[in-house]
């Protein structure tokens, strides 16, 4: 109790967000912006503006006008711009009027497809590690997050046999994110059919978030929802912040069966009425103009891929090769400390901001995210960086 | 295009470990591509883009549209190889249009350029007639900005 008689703030916080841990990354940037002169590999973005005929659409929206609400679905020529992208990219058809909904990014579709399927106490199962958010959205819907933590050894690749270690009767869903954040993990068509028998059998929802699908740099992407019996059974989670470099203007969108749709709508409707339309303008531009701005930036990060995944290995640090995203995530096990000394004495001693493993997840322990969308010349510095401390610490 | 050359044209000061490195080869075999694509002529040349603006005062640049009389042997191509001998001619090109050939002509001074053109350019024979502009001010060369906004700040770290 606090000494004017009322409880004190913390008591007033619902039990259930009392829980949430606040993100480990949160943390860590807030170590990182008060130091200078540090190169970053810890960014979550791409470093790339986003094309510039994609802003100029944004400016002329602006100018024509564009500053209303739409519908709660999103506008229609963009649900129908994204059908055909996502019929043309992934091979799986959805209907523009009923089975696509635009929201505020990926985040905010994850979050209204996990309250609009979740029930108190129905289990979720997430691989491990992964993107801060799945746990947490869990949470705050009553859910049970059930981690399957995967490992290095095994290239983080996602396998029916450790699904089926940590499934129970109360499953209810799993969430998928291949091309991985933070491994750079995908999945080839047999991965991809071992999981989808796995779902079926155990009759599971799956939230498929592929934000960083185009962003595929070995084999091709493989999206669940192809496979046979999965087009019904999943919540297709995808966006613009990642290919397009599009992260400030906050928009994504989901594909479902239209009662999926209907009953994320349901929230939508109520708490975030609609995705801004000046975004959604862009994004229209975004789909319908040439694809080869987003080539140009694949074929940049793929470079800087090959550099890194290099450096790494001649570094003698382990490090499974990513196959899309921008992440590489090597193995600091070897080195005797723990990914957060590692990352803070890499920090203060050269200067080089790198995420350690454990914001993504107890499993991603013994790991570093170093992203690398972030400059070819700050890529090569980093590395020498890194590698000067890495022999430091053997050689002590 | 093969990606090494593609990258050249952005990054030529790479060293041959760091293009294998982005590249995912062997040094070995940059070094003999390279090698051949310089022996072929593929490649042409290495070079700096500058901010003339701010790095070369004393030089002026002028496009010349120049309209010509083919040949009945050689077409414009023979006229063409004649005018790119002279050392001020920078880039050439054959364009569609009301001109025939499009000449990028540099020099130290107005005065310099405007003698090349009527003194040299002008009576080869076949040249019927030149339209001169000299540029003023150079807003992007070869895919670089030369004024770029101020970049707005991304986070250090996020997720």
């Amino acid at each position: 109790m606090s000494t004017n008689g009322l409880p004190s703030a913390p008591d007033r916080i619902a039990l259930h967000v009392r829980d949430i841990p606040r993100s480990g990354i949160r943390d860590f940037f807030d170590i990182v912006s008060t130091m200078r002169d540090v190169i970053s590999l810890g960014i979550g973005e791409p470093d790339f503006d986003t094309p510039w005929r994609v802003r100029e659409a944004s400016i002329f929206a602006l100018e024509r006008g564009a500053t209303h609400y739409t519908s709660n679905l999103g506008l229609l020529k963009l649900r129908r711009a994204i059908c055909e992208y996502v019929a043309r990219a992934y091979g799986t058809a959805y209907r523009a009027d009923d089975e696509c909904l635009v929201a505020v990014g990926v985040s905010e579709a994850m979050d209204l497809a996990v309250r609009a399927l979740i029930n108190p106490g129905d289990e979720v199962l997430y691989h491990e590690p992964c993107y801060v958010s799945y746990a947490p959205l869990v949470r705050l819907a009553h859910g049970v997050p059930v981690p399957v933590p995967l490992s290095g050894a095994t290239g983080f690749r996602l396998t029916r046999e450790a699904l089926e270690r940590r499934v129970t009767p109360r499953t209810k869903m799993l969430i998928l994110n291949f091309p991985n954040n933070p491994t750079g993990a995908g999945l080839d068509r047999a991965d991809v059919e071992a999981i989808a028998a796995f779902a079926i059998e155990h009759d599971l929802i799956v939230l498929s978030d592929e934000i960083y699908a185009e962003l595929t740099y070995t084999g091709r992407h493989v999206s669940i929802t192809t496979v046979p019996g999965m087009r019904g059974r999943t919540v297709f989670l995808h966006g613009f912040s990642k290919a397009w470099a599009m992260t400030g203007y906050r928009l994504g969108y989901a594909c479902a069966p239209a009662p999926l749709i209907d009953a994320m709508m349901r929230i939508h409707q109520y708490t975030m009425l609609c995705a801004p339309i000046l975004s959604q303008e862009a994004a229209v531009e975004a789909l319908k103009g040439p694809e080869a701005d987003v080539a140009l930036m694949r074929e940049e990060y793929d470079r800087r891929r090959n550099y890194l995944v290099r450096a790494f290995a001649d570094m003698g640090l382990p490090v499974s090769e990513p196959r899309g995203a921008f992440y590489v995530f090597p193995s600091i096990a070897g080195l005797g400390l723990t990914s957060m000394d590692f990352a803070l004495r890499l920090l203060e001693e050269e200067r080089v901001a790198a995420v350690p493993g454990t914001a993504f997840g107890a499993s991603g322990e013994g790991h570093i995210r170093c992203s690398y969308a972030t400059a070819t010349d700050d890529i090569k510095e980093a590395s020498v960086r890194i590698r000067r401390f890495v022999e430091r610490l053997r050689a002590r | 295009m093969d990606p090494l050359l593609k990258l050249l044209t952005m990054r030529a000061r790479e060293s041959v470990d760091d293009l294998a490195a982005l590249l995912d080869e062997k040094p070995e075999a940059i070094r003999a591509r390279m090698a051949d694509y310089e022996r072929r002529g593929v490649i042409r040349g290495y070079r700096a883009v500058l901010d003339e603006d701010t790095a070369a005062e004393d030089k002026v640049v002028a496009i010349i549209e120049v309209k010509v009389t083919p040949e009945r042997e050689g077409g414009f191509d023979h006229i063409a190889s004649r005018v790119c001998r002279f050392p001020e001619v920078a880039s050439a090109y054959l364009v569609s249009g009301q001109a025939d050939l499009l000449l990028f002509i540099e020099g130290p001074d107005l005065r310099t350029v405007a003698r090349f053109v009527s003194e040299k350019l002008s009576v080869i024979p076949g040249v019927t007639a030149t339209a001169t502009s000299f540029m003023l001010k150079t807003y992007k060369s070869h895919g670089f900005l030369m004024d770029p906004p101020d970049e707005h700040e991304r986070l250090a770290v996020s997720p």
